[in-house]
């Protein structure tokens, strides 16, 4: 049973930070900045309250598990740990450099990811395997895999949430950044999704749906869990993409974004509530 | 010419082709508009965009598709194997930044075994442009060849000028008696380099840009091995299966042998950043190529290597 907790200024605060991390990796080459903000509470709001993982049980087996499987939103994943102590907030300044492993998708050379990703679909096949093998053990740990609306184009998703139905893995948490967008464009003006809860719980699910930048829904959704005896857990967090930059925010166009410095530094204001940033960098940049 | 000028050319002339992307558009932003119902975006959905260009093969069409080099050749490989090989169907594939051209993505999205897999494939023709006007100078042939095809899409611009493409042979840009560069893709570039750094050490040397890497130009091969004291083969694919192997399966196949030293990746992903960086820390640029060839340092200075450009 999770805390009865009603005041998340603490989780508002750093999730700040981990947004003005993610502005200041997103130059010098670039990241996937809209994404990245989407999933920015989200993620915040696991680690901090729901997850036990920390920078010290990482070697322990019975602790949770959260695997990243769009990837390229691991900006928001690196700043959460910077500002949770799993990772030297310096670090977050090698950004594509050589001479470290900071780069636009995850690698399990930065202590705390689970497992590398950017190829879409194969997380959520990786965490049945760690939740069958709790459940094989009798373990108590929780495995959570978030997952990006586009990235449930690839069929291997779905796959993934048959099998979980199978196997009625309660202890897996599939999380949907449901930010509306996939690289180019709006995912219901491509390969529709809705209606994604009745998708889900046709195929055997236990769904909540919610807004996925309040913290407040975040506990209430998860403090749940299990949501049902025997079935998948699925959140769909409705999210939106670029969330706390208004100049990108919904934008077709800003999907991967290398802003110059100038753009950067007004950035970080406009995050602060200043006005919104007049943007000249290029649009869209294709990685 | 741009590489999709040139596709909406070829598509609007001729209503056998069908253009289609796994949501990756860089190549075709403007297509849509143009070819109407005759484009088709699946999503990210790999393997069933490559079944569906099978389909639509089937029934005549001439499908031209899209996606990023891993997924399409990996996510995707049994379906091109056994829905466009299998049938010898004319599915065209056109590969988004493979080898080092994925720069800063990471292993998952690093295509460096793309030739050794396309080309184990019965029926399937395999071709690396090494630059933008290589690129468009050989797809007109590729596009009305009868089989299916992957090429590896280069659009970066040089200033070099290319001669006229042959499906099946390779560009002789030099002969050379003491060594002898055998290259595609975007190495090419640093090919040149390397070229001149190794003439102005009083060598004489040879390059070679592969292009057709199945059929490969076994000639070229031949010869150059014959010819010149040391072959190098220089690709951005893993050691084994691509060019090294390709020339090593040509000599044995003639019960020839030669002295070659393969600049590959060997058993390992390369280091993900932008892709000057990719280059200076895996030994590519040409200057590195030159002194590992000489076994010595030189006096030259690499020049600046520019960082492509894929937004539109």
């Amino acid at each position: 049973m999770q805390s009865l907790k009603t005041n998340f200024s603490d989780l508002e605060a750093i999730a700040l930070k981990v947004r003005e991390h993610i502005i200041r990796m997103s130059t010098d080459g670039g990241c996937f900045v809209g994404a990245s903000l989407s999933a920015t509470d989200l993620i915040v709001y696991l680690y901090a309250e729901f997850l036990n993982i920390n920078a010290n049980n990482l070697d322990d087996p019975n602790r949770d598990y959260l695997f990243l499987s769009k990837g390229h939103d691991v900006p928001a994943l690196y700043g959460t740990f910077a500002e949770l102590g799993l990772l030297d907030p310096e670090r977050l300044k090698n950004h594509l450099s050589t001479s470290d492993h900071i780069y636009w998708h995850p690698n399990t050379h930065i202590p705390g990811i689970e497992f590398h990703s950017g190829s879409l679909g194969h997380l959520p096949s990786v965490a049945i395997g760690v939740a069958l093998d709790i459940k094989i053990r009798g373990g108590n740990n929780k495995v959570i895999c978030i997952i990006g609306d586009g990235e449930l184009n690839e069929g291997t998703c779905w796959e993934a949430v048959l099998v979980a139905n199978a196997y009625k893995l309660d202890n897996l948490i599939f999380v949907i950044d449901r930010n509306q967008f996939q690289a180019n464009m709006a995912t219901e003006d491509l390969i529709p999704l809705e209606p994604l809860h009745d998708k889900f719980t046709a195929f055997g699910a236990a769904v909540k749906r919610i807004n996925g930048h309040s913290f407040d829904a975040l506990h209430e959704a998860f403090s749940a869990y299990p949501f049902q005896t025997g079935k998948l857990n699925v959140v769909i967090a409705d999210t939106v993409r670029g969330k706390g930059l208004p100049s990108i925010e919904r934008r077709a166009d800003r999907w991967f974004c290398n802003f110059n410095a100038a753009e950067v530094k007004d950035l970080l204001k406009e995050l602060h509530g200043e006005r919104i940033t007049q943007l000249t960098s290029e649009t869209l940049v294709v990685r | 010419m741009t590489y999709e000028e040139l596709l909406t050319e070829t598509a609007l002339a001729n209503d056998r082709y069908i253009v289609m992307t796994a949501e990756n558009r860089a190549l075709v932003r403007n297509i849509p508009g143009k070819l109407g119902n005759r484009f088709i975006d699946t999503g990210i959905t790999e393997q069933t965009m490559i079944g569906a260009a099978a389909g639509l093969a089937l029934r005549g069409r001439i499908p031209v598709v899209h996606a990023l080099a891993s997924f399409l050749t990996m996510r995707a490989f049994e379906f091109v194997r056994t829905d466009a090989g299998i049938p010898n169907l004319p599915v065209k594939l056109s590969s988004f930044i493979p080898g080092f051209l994925s720069d800063g993505n990471g292993p998952t999205h690093q295509a460096v075994e793309d030739i050794a897999l396309m080309r184990g494939i019965p029926n399937m023709t395999v071709f690396a442009p090494a630059d933008e006007q290589d690129l468009i100078n050989m797809l007109p042939q590729i596009w009305a060849h009868p089989n299916p095809s992957y090429v590896r899409i280069n659009t970066r611009k040089t200033d070099y000028n290319h001669s006229p493409f042959e499906l099946g042979k390779a560009e002789v840009v030099a002969k050379g008696t003491d060594i002898t560069i055998l290259t595609y893709g975007l190495l090419f570039e640093q090919a040149l380099i390397a070229v001149e750094i190794l003439k102005n050490e009083g060598l004489s040397v040879g390059l070679i840009n592969m292009r057709s890497l199945k059929p490969v130009d076994e000639k070229a091969i031949v010869e150059s091995s014959q010819t010149s004291k040391l072959v190098v083969t220089l690709e951005d694919h893993f050691q084994t299966g691509g060019l090294y192997t390709i020339v090593a399966e040509t000599l044995l196949k003639y019960q020839l042998t030669a002295k070659v030293l393969p600049f590959a990746l060997n058993e390992r992903w390369f280091k993900p950043s932008l892709l000057p960086n990719v280059l200076e820390y895996e030994g590519f640029t040409g200057k590195q190529i030159a002194e590992k060839i000489l076994g010595y340092n030189t006096q030259s200075v690499q020049p600046e290597i520019l960082t492509p450009q894929f937004s539109e």
